[in-house]
């Protein structure tokens, strides 16, 4: 098998990760961390592929990737912690009003 | 030898995305997702891909993990207030929506991998981090200066987000009021 192989079999075994956990944990903090894993197959992907291709352009969408994600985290874990402020819980099935 | 880090490292990515997941503790999780940024990195230095590693390490490892920490920590969260276990039928998409993304996703790899042929890479090796600057000073411009707007909105958005009603700051303006 060659890294080449390996390295997409990774990052997508990373992205799938991140899927499950979205969906199945129910403490938001470890939700963000799953969203997290995510980004982090897609950008195993994009250097990957990068490698393979003999261009530089897939690592500079991996920069851009670590910056939009360092502010997305930012973000969250401070409505995360407005949430808690407010609810005195992280459970995301207890954030529901707008479903009503 | 190399496959053989490539498998070390690439199993050790993947042991701490499932730790991430089954640890019930956010700590613990915490930590596992320290393993995964690492082990990542290191398939970044295999693929040569240096600067991007080590800004993985400094981003991810550094920043975005002990933000996540400070939070865990700032909200008190331990073992002590146990969530309740996803229910089975959450469990049970859960489970299947994974079982379909890695099908899909797993098939896309194999089809292209077996069609693509041996590395073309390896083509910029010397001055590797040289040319990756050139590439985002030059070509990528645009996107690097809408970046940092995009950061320092952020920055704003988190003060204002966490701001109380009865701080400081809005007791002296109300007086200028």
């Amino acid at each position: 098998m060659s890294s080449f192989a390996l390295c997409l079999a990774v990052s997508a075994a990373l992205f799938t990760l991140g899927v499950v956990g979205v969906m199945v944990k129910r403490n938001a903090i470890v939700v963000f961390m799953c969203i997290e894993l995510m980004l982090n197959g897609a950008n195993l992907a994009f250097v990957t592929f990068s490698r393979q291709h003999g261009t530089l352009d897939g690592q500079i969408f991996v920069f851009f990737v670590m910056a939009i994600a360092a502010a997305e985290v930012a973000i969250g874990l401070a409505i995360i912690v407005t949430v808690f402020k407010n609810r005195a819980s992280i459970n995301v099935d207890d954030v529901t009003m707008l479903r009503r | 030898m190399e496959t053989l880090l490539y498998l070390v490292f690439g199993l050790a990515a993947l042991v701490g995305g499932v730790l991430v997941i089954v640890n019930r503790n956010p700590v613990y999780s915490a930590l596992s997702l320290v393993l995964t940024m690492f082990a990542v990195s290191a398939l970044y230095v295999l693929q040569q891909a240096y600067f991007v590693a080590a800004v993985q390490l400094v981003v991810y490892a550094g920043a975005i993990v002990v933000l996540f920490l400070f939070v865990i920590m700032l909200l008190n969260l331990g073992e002590s207030d146990n969530l309740p276990a996803a229910s089975g039928a959450r469990r049970f998409v859960g489970a299947l929506l994974g079982v379909t993304f890695a099908g899909i996703i797993g098939a896309l790899v194999w089809e292209y991998a077996s069609t693509a042929g041996v590395a073309a890479g390896a083509a910029t090796d010397a001055g590797h981090t040289k040319h990756l600057a050139r590439l985002l000073f030059k070509n990528y411009l645009l996107p690097f200066e809408i970046v940092s707007l995009v950061l320092l909105a952020a920055l704003v958005g988190v003060i204002v987000l966490i701001r109380t009603r009865g701080s400081g700051l809005d007791a002296s303006e109300a007086d200028h009021v």
